[in-house]
């Protein structure tokens, strides 16, 4: 058994959470830059320049690279052979998120009640915590602040057990033309398939995770993402929707088995400022 | 195209309570006669700035108010992404424009916010309504007093 104190769990999603916020994974940068190359209007160059020049702005003046900064939504890994000590787990990171959305000059976006008066929670908690036991003595935490913009675009959909590809793709591109300039493109789309209703869905949240770009280690799915990745650049949607060559950067598919008289599908659409960051402890 | 002067920000709650005001006669925090509305709900203010990271939100949530704010004199807003076509044909009717701004580049669009001051509706927090003075804010004519679209004609360009 390996100790891990929550106060060490605290101050480390205290800096993850500023850490996210203000800086952005090089292969985000590395991929918009790949894109800026092709991107065949003017004013979507324009735009792309813009996007990566308020990234590096953000980082040396220490400030959010957006004004959203999300719900505050973690991806934790657990090994089994930790014990955390000192008080509750789920409370030791919600105080992290309080302590670093205060600190960070992050702004707060959670409500009590989605319906009846919509008070503010004041504080951006509680976050949205998805636990894994795995093997092991090491406890890997993934934050990751998720705006509105580009997740009011998401969705779940049951497609019938053979829909097949054909669908998958169409139920995609159909969410993405719908969405046009809203979630802020160049998005990165992620897409969770197989599961069941709500596995499917954070499926599609944790494709976004993967490092932009890559390719799906699985070759038929990796031909998948590149066809819908050329299929979405086709629509002419372009930076912020006002036309041009680069509407997505990545397509990330996450596949799991499923029910055989299944087949669920999720959409999952991440605008360009896709933060997150993990930390080992 | 760049804007300097003074423009107000206001979001979703604050719309909400707008068009409230505008059915029962109230006066309203300000005279919406020629003035610019930018739809932001900017992050708290780091010590020695004038505002945090403040770039646009999505439109399309103000669009069942926006006609309303239009019919009583406003003359342009900014966000992000397209509007409802009840939005663009109040445009053309009341010749009023729309504009965007990049969504997601926070920091850059700070920096051109000279000061801001919260006038009304203190208690909304980042949702309050704000009187801020701008110094070379760049955006982008989306739809123009014509009815032009910018999100159509420019798909409709590099549809391949
Ligand atoms: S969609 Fe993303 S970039 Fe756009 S405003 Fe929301 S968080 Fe910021």
């Amino acid at each position: 058994m390996r100790e891990i104190k929550t106060t060490d769990v605290t101050q480390a999603v205290k800096n993850l959470c500023i850490e996210a916020n203000y800086s952005i994974g090089s292969d985000i940068k590395e991929r918009i830059k790949h894109f800026s190359e092709t991107e065949g209007s003017e004013t979507g160059k324009e735009i792309l320049s813009v996007i990566l020049e308020n990234y590096d702005l953000a980082e040396k003046e220490r400030m959010a690279v957006c004004q959203d900064t999300g719900a505050a939504v973690f991806f934790v890994r657990i090994g089994q052979d930790v014990h955390i000590t000192g008080g509750n787990f789920y409370n030791a990171i919600n105080e992290g998120v309080r302590l670093g959305y205060e600190e960070g000059c992050l702004r707060k976006s959670i409500i009590k009640d989605p319906v009846f008066k919509r008070l503010n929670t004041k504080d951006n908690t509680p976050a949205i915590i998805h636990t894994r036991i795995v093997s092991g003595k090491e406890l890997e935490i993934t934050m990751m602040p998720k705006g509105s913009g580009a997740e009011n675009m998401s969705e779940v959909r049951m497609l019938r057990a053979n829909d097949g590809l054909k669908e998958i793709k169409s139920f995609v591109i159909e969410k993405i033309k719908v969405a046009g300039g809203k979630p802020c493109p160049p998005i990165i789309v992620g897409v969770g398939v197989g599961g069941n209703f709500e596995r499917c869905a954070i499926l599609s949240k944790i494709a976004l995770l993967r490092e932009t770009g890559k390719p799906n280690g699985d070759p038929n799915w990796a031909q998948v993402e590149k066809d819908l990745l050329e299929e979405i650049n086709r629509l002419g949607i372009g930076p912020q929707g006002l036309g041009g060559t680069t509407t997505a950067i990545g397509v990330h598919i996450l596949v799991e088995p499923c029910h055989i008289a299944c087949l669920p599908v999720a959409v999952n659409i991440q605008c360009h400022a896709n933060r997150h960051k993990t930390v080992k402890l | 195209m760049f804007i300097s002067g003074v423009i107000y920000a206001m979001r979703d709650e604050a719309h909400k309570r707008f068009s409230y005001m505008i059915i029962k006669k109230e006066k309203l925090p300000f005279n919406l006669r020629g003035q610019v509305i930018y739809y932001v709900g900017p992050a708290p203010t780091p010590e020695g700035k004038v505002i945090g990271s403040a770039g646009p939100t999505s439109s399309y949530r103000m669009d069942p108010y926006t006609p309303q704010l239009l019919d009583k004199g406003l003359k342009a807003t900014i966000g992000k992404g397209q509007r409802d076509k009840s939005v663009i044909d109040s445009m053309v009717k009341n010749k009023a424009v729309y504009l965007v701004a990049v969504g997601g580049a926070a920091v850059l669009i700070s920096k051109t916010i000279k000061s801001s001051k919260v006038i009304a509706f203190n208690e909304l927090g980042h949702e309050a309504v704000r009187e801020l003075e701008v110094e070379n804010f760049p955006c982008i004519v989306a739809n123009d007093i014509y009815g032009n679209d910018i999100f159509i004609q420019g798909v409709n360009e590099w549809k391949r």
